[in-house]
């Protein structure tokens, strides 16, 4: 485990929200909280640790069955709520291993509460809401899929303590069958297997690369930054269409995902033939 | 459904799991009415693998066409198990979203156009890690567009089942299929017994994988809407059903409150025996919150 997980979340939370705890009934591990946001009153989600957690596999900050169950409801009662006036920004604090690896989690089919999260995320975000994710920590694979992937707009720290990948080192090596300092290397030379945030940012999908010199221990002046990064990222979804396609429209994208962009021309022209 | 016994016309059947990615999309379609898009003769292909060594194929394991079902205008996505493990690359993923999206913008314009995806796949190919699963979060995205005009119906026959990321895309379908060769699930055992230990999950057991991933204990604990044997007909046959019932009143992905009720009566405090699971997730969420 990363020793950052689960710190660098509750910080950032605390840092907009003031506070760090869950609402009624909810597990421990997911933070939720509505606070000021320039002209706007946001919802705030965060997945953190609970060593207590109900579920044995998902103790150390991962995402399981009762996070996104818990993420899946909170951002839908914002949907229902907002249904008929204007739509709050939801954002997304995201710090998260991993999903959860359980037999009890496969079971009670993870793959299902997981969809549902991305789906309250993904629905809250064509509804018209601006759907923010703030990457502080590790955004990993099926974790990110389900608490931050939907989101229009993407912002991380450019520090090496975040990271954003399908895998993690050790498994990814274990796969690929080679040792960590090849996947490393290797890496370093194919943006989409590096784990350098530097790199990612190269695939055209992040809205703004931030700066905080230590993330784990803000000053105020750079939770005001953050905070009008964020403001300016939630007045940019508001002006823009609710689909992601920004995440090909930008220059790095255009570079980076040719290969994307070829198959929407080559498909979208095949479409209309007859 | 056709779930029980012994079928009087195996002999005549028509293996579906035996057909490759294109045979299973065309078998799906009315006689006639389908065509490939971006196939292998555009030869767009990953930029990613031959760099890593690894030989690319010229439709990057996915098919893609479009014709009708039905008499609808509909398009099917196929991913073919035997190329990379069906794994989702940029290309494969590219696909699929833009796929899904022109049946969306056509569905905008009046043209109703359901959409059907064959997921034969481990999820992301680790080659090219973060754009596989930048593009399996855009796919869900275009699955949310889509399923509000027309039905998304997920297929999974076998026999390398549908996994990983890919599992979610799963879950965001209107109608899920599966045949008993087939599994569903987000973490395969492998990968667990990997983080968490054998004694979490022993995955040389393989009567527990299909007891827990298999499509008979997907579809007998309502996760799928249909468990059809390995028969090219009976599955087509599905396949109509399912486009002519239309988009569902409320997607299962959507049913928050009654599977967030089911996760938190479990009992935690052991292993469940998936047989007996069955009697707590039944296939009928009715008599319980249904929202």
């Amino acid at each position: 485990m990363n020793e950052y997980t689960g710190v660098r979340g509750t910080v950032w939370f605390r840092a907009f929200t003031g506070q760090a705890s869950p609402m009624p009934g909810d597990p421990k591990s997911v933070l939720t909280a509505d606070a000021p946001l320039g002209n706007d009153h946001a919802r705030f989600l965060c997945v953190v640790p609970d060593s207590h957690a109900r579920f044995p596999c998902a103790r150390h900050g991962e995402v399981g069955l009762e996070e996104a169950a818990t993420l899946a409801t909170r951002v839908r009662e914002v949907i229902e709520h907002d249904k008929n006036t204007i739509k709050r920004p939801i954002v997304a604090i995201v710090d998260v291993k991993s999903q959860a690896y359980g037999r009890r989690e496969e079971t009670a089919a993870i793959f299902l509460a997981a969809a549902a999260a991305a789906d309250a995320n993904g629905s809250a975000r064509l509804a018209g809401h601006p759907v923010i994710a703030l990457v502080v920590g590790h955004a990993l694979s099926g974790a990110f899929l389900t608490h931050g992937y939907q989101a229009n707009r993407i912002l991380a720290f450019d520090d090496d303590g975040v990271m954003i990948h399908a895998m993690h080192k050790e498994a990814a090596a274990r796969v690929t069958r080679r040792s960590v300092d090849e996947l490393e290397k290797l890496a370093k030379e194919i943006a989409p297997m590096s784990y350098d945030i530097r790199d990612y940012a190269k695939l055209g999908l992040l809205y703004k690369l931030l700066h905080v010199e230590n993330p784990e221990k803000p000053s105020q002046q750079e939770i005001r930054n953050v905070e009008s990064e964020l403001i300016a990222a939630i007045a940019d979804a508001r002006g823009g269409p609710v689909d992601l396609r920004n995440r090909l429209e930008s220059t790095a994208a255009r570079e980076t995902r040719k290969a994307s962009i070829l198959v929407r021309t080559k498909l979208a022209a095949q479409w209309l033939e007859n | 459904m056709n779930d029980k016994g012994y079928n009087a016309n195996f002999i005549n059947r028509q293996s579906f799991i035996e057909l490759d990615a294109r045979e299973r999309a065309t078998a799906l379609f009315d006689a006639g009415t389908s065509r490939e898009l971006l196939g292998p003769f555009d030869r767009v292909e990953s930029p990613w693998l031959a760099m890593q060594g690894v030989t690319p194929q010229e439709d990057d394991g996915c098919v893609v066409m479009k014709g009708k079902i039905s008499g609808q205008a509909a398009v099917v996505v196929a991913l073919e198990g035997a190329f990379q493990g069906g794994s989702i690359g940029e290309v494969s993923g590219a696909k699929m979203t833009a796929a899904f999206d022109l049946a969306c913008a056509d569905n905008e314009r009046g043209i109703r156009t359901s959409a059907v995806m064959l997921l034969e796949t481990g999820g992301v190919r680790l080659q090219e890690a973060n754009l596989g699963l930048a593009t399996i979060a855009e796919l869900m995205g275009s699955i949310l567009a889509l399923r509000k005009f027309a039905p998304v119906i997920c297929l999974t026959a076998g026999t390398v089942g549908c996994f990983g990321g890919m599992s979610l895309a799963a879950g965001l379908a209107s109608y899920v299929v599966m045949t008993r060769e087939a599994r569903l699930g987000m973490n395969g055992p492998e990968v667990i017994e990997q983080e968490n230990g054998v004694e979490e999950f022993d995955s040389s057991d393989r009567e527990l994988i299909w007891a827990i991933h298999g499509g008979e204990q997907r579809y007998a604990t309502g996760l799928a809407d249909a468990l059809i044997d390995d028969d090219t007909l009976q599955i087509a046959d599905a396949i109509r059903r399912f486009v002519s019932m239309g988009v569902p009143a409320v997607h299962r992905s959507s049913q928050v409150a009654l599977y967030r009720n089911r996760i938190a009566k479990l009992d935690t405090s052991q292993q469940w025996d998936p047989k007996g699971f069955r009697a707590l997730w039944t296939t009928n969420g009715s008599s319980e919150e249904k929202r």
